[in-house]
């Protein structure tokens, strides 16, 4: 078997699998739903997702481990990820294969060369890291005040290291490496970073898994899957959308132009292999520098690594198609360097690097002077349960999407710009849109995301029940009555569906009963009443419909309001229960009114979980006139509306 | 024959070096995989800080004792006052740092009564160096911005002159305190920086009307010591009062009554508030302070339920008659 169809195969395997993984994402327990399929798994293989989360939170959350089956390969065999394993990249060939179709070998070949601007990867690598790792950058920068010891040892490492330099006579390097340790210094034991600065978790953005999970769970699969009862029975809609589909779209035709546009230019995970492909044992190159340089093995080159020249391993994606072209065998994948040299490291300068690497830490004051991890926290947001407090959330959440296909009720979507370039496509709920609220014994997000962003908790913790019970239920946020736009407070409709449809038990929604005059009492006199029904002059209730058995006729008793409800009525006579006592109704004052009994819904905050029910039930279908606000969720204390009593 | 290598002995240098380095970052990358490995997860809380506590600053040994001195003139009422109690001298000593925590709440001029007023925060700051202090320190966590309020007030003005210290809050200056036996002032931000560098503290505020709990006098005036969403705490205004009460145990207490604000509190923003009623209350019992302020502003101890309630904690004595306080009259 020539070796690239064995790489085909893989690829292939890899993309069904993926595309398996999409499917059966999907709350059931049928055997090609979620019941135990591991769907993160290419996520988890992905080290840069693990790289990224061991920046921001010091710890290699379960599956993520598998990030480092991927390195261990890498460092011995080179990129082969990307050319055997990642689905974007197959994706990227393939659609890449299909656009230089049609074009002369001259054309391959000059689209195949070597470009400077594949640096561009790294830099994107080098930002998304730096701004990762800020909260490392300060505990080394805060060492002297928090580590005096430490610091004591590194100032006597550096004295030592200045000494041999100076014995070597390079008195400059003895100068910058005093300067840069008495600047530490000063720094380190000058103060402390405000609060905003601590590390930011963006791999998301442009890692390949991530996006393509987020793109294939959140737009492909609602445009195919919609015909397909089996893979959700309701239309799914995703909210913010439009920029994920463009990206998408963009990386794939790109391909077109440029084959495996995205891989060579853009992929950070690529660069971070890259980077550590350098070390590899075996290697793409030459056997022999006399060839005949018919360059035709690079006409299919899928990495543009230049393998008929100095090959550079750090782009090479392992598709050995340049080894497949050669008519002279002279190609072959050895742990010899290649013939005709080799460059292993990235085209990245050290200036390129230093800057790359400050514009990742800059982003992060830049992201969050709006305040939206400070005072200015955005209320709409409403996070699902289990979601760790904003900050640590935005540590872990790598914006997969892998919640928001979960979700059975379709209402975690990708928030837009909404929570700043920071929340970008987390996910947050949306009770308008999808099939209910949050379901009260539903955990399925916090256990199906790959970095804890929202903890795997259990329905006991959920539900604060059994050993939780001290600390309550999960709460989400807290429903508000929007009194001017709810039916029975501003419009005198009966209507309370929110109260009926709460889920909580004892209901966090309670009512309060009241009669409100709608046709008043100088609108009406009587003429005759009868024990069971009386007539009036004129046509009151002419456009009226008074006997749905919310309406009652009122007239003042000694203490408080009589009333009798109306049972049936024309333009002039209503007919009432009980049976009049002729003596309690004040004929001769006239003073009677026709009064509609309201139960006018209220919020018990104590109760209230947040969970969205009443929000998505509530017939005011536009802006709801009961809506959930983050107010009183459970993660973060800051968030805290009421004393617990 | 030449020494140079052959080239396949180069390749194999190369191949071993590589090798080897390849191995080293293998073994590095499972090292560090696995001391971060985490099968667990987070927990459902945000890390916090340690928390703190707040040592007891009332000098031992003494009797509580309690002046009121009625006059309109703030630095003589203040004398004599303090000459009742048995001169500040009996309460701070030479070398004490001390802590004044005022009130300066507000961006409002100190003719609205709002807050401490600045001539009696630089005669007590003259006084405590006075007696011998080596340093002492103005603070509040006022509720509107800091800086005005410190400047428009006239305390940042007054505390300068007098060579004490102000200290600004700034983030960093709050560290979580539990208080014993509390139930809202749990793990919850206190402005502990300037806790740090004292062995005294002084509470010295204006008698105030304030809507919500009834009155804010010397009690009311720790609130100030508190960061974070503090507000939600007027959800159980006498409870908190009590509770910050419980939290500080001060040297001494100051509550001017020279004006009182009579309504519209704890703003106020008009003279028309204003009341002259000429009286300077210098304790050691902040509950029998609070008590005789209320007759200030003509409430009693039904209206004012945290002077019980702090009374029943053992704070204090809302009975101030029991410490025979010495009234003063000096006009």
């Amino acid at each position: 078997m020539r070796i690239i169809t064995a790489r085909r195969i893989s690829q292939i395997f890899f993309l069904l699998l993926f595309v398996w993984f999409c499917l059966v994402t999907t709350l059931g327990d049928r055997w090609w739903q979620l019941r135990g399929w591991s769907v993160n798994w290419l996520i988890e293989l992905d080290p840069l997702v693990g790289l990224g989360t061991i920046l921001t939170t010091r710890t290699l959350y379960k599956g993520l481990v598998w990030g480092l089956v991927t390195i261990s390969l890498t460092l011995l065999l080179g990129r082969f990820f990307c050319g055997w394993i990642c689905p974007f990249g197959t994706i990227h060939q393939f659609i890449g294969y299909l656009g230089k179709r049609s074009r002369s070998v001259a054309q391959r070949l000059s689209l195949n060369r070597y470009h400077r601007w594949q640096a561009i990867k790294y830099w994107i690598l080098i930002f998304l890291l730096a701004s990762a790792s800020l909260d490392l950058v300060f505990d080394l920068l805060y060492l002297p005040q928090n580590a005096s010891r430490v610091f004591a040892g590194i100032i006597a490492l550096v004295l030592v290291i200045s000494l041999i330099i100076v014995w070597r006579q390079s008195f400059r390097a003895v100068i910058s490496i005093f300067v840069a340790a008495g600047v530490w210094m000063v720094i380190g034991l000058g103060g402390q970073p405000p609060s905003f600065f601590s590390a930011s978790l963006q791999i998301g953005l442009l890692d390949p898994l991530p996006l393509l999970y987020r793109s294939i769970n959140l737009v492909v699969l609602p445009i195919v899957g919609g015909g397909f009862r089996e893979i959700s029975p309701a239309l799914r809609y995703y909210d913010g959308i439009g920029l994920i589909g463009l990206i998408f779209l963009l990386a794939v035709f790109l391909n077109l132009k440029i084959p495996r546009f995205y891989c060579r230019f853009i992929c950070p995970l690529g660069a971070l292999l890259g980077v550590l492909s350098r070390y590899a044992i075996w290697r793409i190159g030459k056997a022999d520098d006399a060839c005949r340089d018919c360059q035709l093995c690079e006409q299919h080159c899928d990495g543009a690594c230049a393998p008929t020249s100095k090959v550079r391993f750090s782009e090479c994606v392992l598709c050995f198609n340049c080894m497949d072209s050669c008519r002279h065998g002279l190609i072959g994948y050895r742990s010899a360097p290649s013939a005709a040299g080799e460059i292993t490291g990235p085209d990245v300068t050290k200036r390129e690097f230093t800057i790359a690497c400050l514009s990742g830490l800059a982003a992060i004051p830049a992201m969050r002077l709006n305040g939206h991890l400070a005072a200015n926290w955005i209320p709409t947001l409403i996070r699902p349960p289990g979601a760790l407090a904003e900050k640590e959330f935005l540590a872990r959440c790598i914006k997969c999407g892998q919640c928001m296909r979960i979700c059975p009720t379709n209402i975690l979507h990708p928030t837009g710009l909404a929570s700043g370039i920071e929340g970008l496509w987390t996910p947050a709920a949306n009770f308008r849109i999808g099939s209910s609220g949050c379901q009260l014994k539903c955990i399925a997000c916090g256990n199906v995301c790959p970095t804890a962003a929202i903890r795997p908790i259990s329905l006991d913790e959920r539900l604060g029940q059994k050993r939780f019970e001290r600390h309550g239920p999960i709460r989400i946020g807290t429903a508000f009555v929007d009194r001017g736009r709810c039916l029975p407070w501003a419009m005198d409709k009966p209507c309370i569906v929110c109260q009926e449809n709460c889920p909580v038990s004892p209901k966090a929604i309670f009512t309060r009963v009241s009669f409100n005059t709608v046709i008043d009492s100088h609108m009406l006199t009587i003429r005759f009443a009868a024990a069971d029904q009386i007539e009036f002059d004129g046509t009151p209730f002419q456009d009226w419909r008074l006997d749905t058995g919310d309406y009652f006729l009122a007239g003042p008793d000694t203490q408080d309001y009589q009333r009798w409800a109306i049972q049936r009525h024309t333009a002039n006579r209503l007919w009432i229960r009980p049976n009049l006592q002729q003596a309690r109704l004040p004929v001769s004052e006239n003073q009677v009114a026709i009064q509609i009994r309201l139960q006018r819904p209220f919020v018990e905050p104590n109760r209230c979980i947040g969970c969205g029910v009443c929000e998505h039930e509530c017939p005011v279908r536009g802006k709801r006139a009961i809506r959930v606000t983050a107010e009183n969720e459970s993660r973060h204390r800051d968030r805290q509306l009421l004393l617990q009593s | 024959m030449t020494n140079d290598p052959k080239p396949s002995d180069l390749n194999r240098r190369q191949f071993i070096i590589r090798s080897t380095k390849a191995g080293a970052a293998l073994a590095a990358t499972w090292a560090v995989g696995y001391g971060l490995y985490d099968t667990v997860g987070p927990s459902s809380q945000a890390v916090r800080q340690t928390s703190v506590s707040l040592a007891d600053f009332s000098v031992s040994g003494q009797q509580p004792r309690m002046c009121v001195a009625r006059g309109a003139d703030r630095k003589k009422s203040l004398a004599y006052a303090l000459k009742a109690v048995g001169g500040l001298e009996s309460y701070i000593k030479s070398g004490d740092r001390v802590l004044l925590k005022v009130n300066a709440a507000f961006a409002t001029p100190p003719m609205l009564s709002a807050t401490t007023h600045p001539i009696l925060v630089t005669e007590l700051c003259r006084r405590c160096f006075q007696a011998g202090a080596a340093n002492v320190i103005v603070t509040d966590n006022p509720i509107n911005d800091p800086t005005s309020c410190f400047t428009l007030t006239g305390i940042a003005e007054a505390a300068r002159s007098a060579g004490a210290e102000l200290i600004v809050p700034r983030q960093q200056s709050f560290r979580p305190i539990t208080v014993p036996n509390a139930r809202l002032i749990r793990d919850w931000p206190l402005l502990y920086e300037p806790f740090r560098q004292v062995n005294k503290v002084i509470g010295i505020t204006p008698v105030k009307d304030h809507h919500r709990s009834g009155a804010s006098m010397v009690m009311k005036n720790w609130y100030g010591l508190l960061g974070g969403r503090r507000n939600i705490f007027h959800q159980e205004v006498h409870t908190i009062i009590k509770e910050l009460a419980m939290m500080v145990r001060p040297t001494l207490v100051i509550l001017d009554g020279t004006t009182t604000m009579m309504r519209n509190g704890p703003t106020g923003g008009s003279l028309s508030d204003l009341k002259s009623t000429n009286t300077m209350i210098v304790s050691t019992d902040q509950v029998a302070a609070d008590a005789f302020g209320a007759t200030l502003l003509g409430k009693n101890l039904s209206d004012l339920p945290f002077i019980a309630q702090a009374q029943e904690a053992g704070i204090g004595t809302a009975d101030y008659q029991s410490l025979n306080p010495q009234m003063v009259d000096i006009s």
